[in-house]
């Protein structure tokens, strides 16, 4: 069991015009087995807070806290926080030239756990993954997302979800870009992990779409920077009639 | 040889690349002032001894494997085989041309795919020459490593012919110790539906300058021009590609990276391409990039293309010199691996990219462990 809270956080970043704040005020508790999709529209400080429970350099935290189980996650350095159970999968996952999708997911897995996982049954872990997640075994050898399509790109990061076993994980609009055909298999891959690990799931997104295929717990709705309206699923429906207007009067979008 | 009309002391300068100079003999050439754009990336006061000195001209030491179709002689200086791929463009080589005594050849004339390796374990620090031609007969397959180790300060020549269809690699391999010295220009001469692949491996050495020009005569020859090079500090690793165009339908692939770590690490790389006036339908692309590891380094990274035809099927090039791409860190160590490991894994990936087109595997492990163990002094900055 584990849980993730964040309290009154306030997060900027640094501009050609100064600091400019993202985050004014977040509060969020989730717990293992529990899937929270935050909801908003573009500009609202979503990625920004995907990326600052990551550890991302860019975004400086003003005030607030975020806590594993009680640890203080902003203490801890980017692969800390990843060694406490934290997995961030990334809307805009980078290439990295030279260094295969084998080698990647094998050394990732030997930092998380300390040691090397054991040949034969990491292999078959490795093969049931990307089987599942429709990726050709030929993928274990090619370079860490280089030439990968957008929905390649994404059913890669949910392969590591499967593989690295975190206890809380950052969806990052991982629906983005992907078709009807890709988005069922990449939510089948998250439920698949929930239902396995007891995975706690922050599912980031601007879309219903995806919700229809990994039914949240929570819905936040993220405005300007903070949760504007929490709720269970029906919000997300009303949300998908009506829009983010609503929230918007007075602001505009981003 | 007949001096070239806008040869050395010619009020023109040399305007297209074809057209530089090239003799044999040390007296052709003015003396080195260091200024020359040949030579002005260069430390010339600490290899002047190489450039105008007297050589050692005697065999250098160096222990051929056998295989199968594989010829190995050392030849008088006036054998056909000799200059039958270029001549020299500069005074450090044409120093090693006039004072090499004798030549080292290596034919290959097997169909069958054959690996040959010329073992040089080094020689004493005195100034030597040395001169070396690599022949792939018609429809030969192979590939021939140079495996430089040791201690030397050498200026040589190696000439490298693929016969017409031949299809051979040549890998240049520099890991000298920390205080040799080592200048060596490789010609080579691609016939008809050839393909050459030439690499170049610097990892050793306190000044190392390669100089690989490839001249691509045969309709539809084929080369592929691979370098790596890995920079400490105090070292000068330099390399100047050169790429002719000559017959049609030929096809040039360039690629060279390297990494710089430390106080005075220094990398030079200078790629020319020309395209010339019958090189009708011709494709080249040439691209370098460094990885900066540390403070106090310096790169020069200096594509240059010209084209004398207007009819080509594609011509580009690409430089870049920078440090570590952050957004591929952090994706990394997101994943749990510590920012040491991370910066392992990105600059051997960056390297590994040239590694794994070389195409021998035993020699790709040997180079992975070489740059592993580069890798070790680099600090987490």
């Amino acid at each position: 069991m584990a849980t993730l809270e964040i309290r009154d956080l306030h997060v900027s970043i640094e501009t050609d015009q100064g600091s400019k704040e993202i985050l004014r005020g977040v509060n969020l508790t989730i717990n293992s087995g529990e899937t929270h999709a935050i909801m908003g529209p573009n500009g609202s400080g979503k990625s920004t807070l995907a990326y600052t429970i990551a550890g991302h350099p860019r975004y400086t935290v003003d005030s607030g806290s975020i806590t594993l189980d009680g640890a203080d996650v902003l203490a801890m350095s980017i692969d800390e926080r990843a060694r406490a159970g934290l997995f961030l999968a990334m809307q805009y996952p980078v290439e990295i030239p030279g260094v295969t999708v084998s080698n990647f997911l094998r050394t990732a897995k030997t930092a998380l756990d300390g040691e090397a996982p054991a040949l034969r049954s990491w292999i078959k872990d490795l093969r049931g993954s990307m089987e599942a997640l429709r990726m050709d075994s030929s993928f274990a050898e090619r370079n860490v997302n280089e030439g990968f399509s957008g929905g390649e790109k994404k059913r890669h990061e949910i392969v590591q979800l499967e593989l690295l076993k975190p206890s809380i994980a950052v969806l990052d609009e991982t629906d983005s870009g992907l078709d009807v055909d890709a988005l069922k298999i990449v939510s089948e891959g998250v439920n698949r992990v929930k239902e396995n690990t007891g995975l706690g799931v922050l599912l980031i997104t601007h879309y219903t779409r995806i919700l229809r295929y990994i039914t949240p717990d929570f819905v936040h709705v993220f405005v300007d920077g903070r949760v504007a309206e929490e709720g269970g699923p029906e919000l997300a429906e009303r949300l998908e009639n009506e829009g983010y207007d609503r929230y918007l009067t007075g602001s505009t979008v981003g | 040889m007949q001096q070239h009309p806008h040869g050395p002391g010619s009020p023109v300068p040399v305007q297209t690349r074809n057209e530089r100079f090239a003799s044999a003999a040390h007296d052709d050439f003015p003396a080195v002032t260091g200024r020359e754009l040949e030579w002005k990336l260069t430390p010339v006061e600490k290899i002047r001894d190489l450039i105008d000195g007297e050589l050692d001209g005697s065999a250098f030491p160096a222990e051929v494997s056998s295989a199968p179709g594989v010829t190995v002689e050392w030849v008088a200086m006036d054998d056909a085989r000799v200059g039958s791929a270029g001549l020299a463009e500069e005074r450090a080589a044409a120093n090693a041309w006039s004072s090499a005594q004798q030549a080292l050849t290596v034919t290959l004339t097997s169909e069958e795919a054959v690996a040959v390796t010329i073992d040089r374990a080094g020689a004493d620090r005195a100034p030597r020459a040395a001169h070396t031609v690599i022949t792939a007969a018609p429809n030969a397959r192979g590939i021939v490593v140079i495996d430089n180790r040791g201690s030397a300060r050498l200026t040589e020549n190696v000439e490298i012919v693929a016969g017409a269809g031949s299809d051979l690699t040549v890998v240049s391999l520099q890991e000298w110790d920390a205080e040799s010295v080592h200048l060596s220009s490789q010609f080579a001469r691609v016939d008809k539906d050839a393909r050459l692949k030439h690499v170049v491996v610097s990892l050793g050495g306190a000044i190392v300058r390669v100089k690989p020009s490839v001249h691509l005569a045969g309709s539809a020859a084929d080369g592929q021009l691979l370098g790596l090079y890995f920079a400490d500090s105090g070292q000068h690793l330099e390399q100047r590609v050169y790429v002719h165009h000559i017959a049609p339908q030929t096809i040039s692939r360039v690629t060279y990276k390297g990494a710089l770590n430390g106080a005075g690490a220094r990398t030079v790389w200078v790629g020319d391409v020309l395209i010339g006036r019958d090189a009708t339908g011709t494709d080249s692309y040439e691209q370098n990039r460094n990885l900066v590891l540390s403070d106090g380094t310096r790169a020069d990274s200096i594509p240059n293309l010209e084209i004398e035809t207007g009819d080509i099927a594609g011509a580009g090039h690409a430089s870049a010199t920078g440090r570590f791409d952050d957004e591929q860190l952090f994706y990394l160590r997101s994943r749990g691996i510590d920012e040491q490991e991370a910066r392992r894994l990105v600059v051997l990936g960056f390297l590994l990219e040239v590694v794994q087109k070389i195409g021998a595997p035993e020699l790709e492990q040997r180079l992975i462990a070489a740059i592993e163990t580069e890798l070790d002094a680099v600090a987490v900055v």
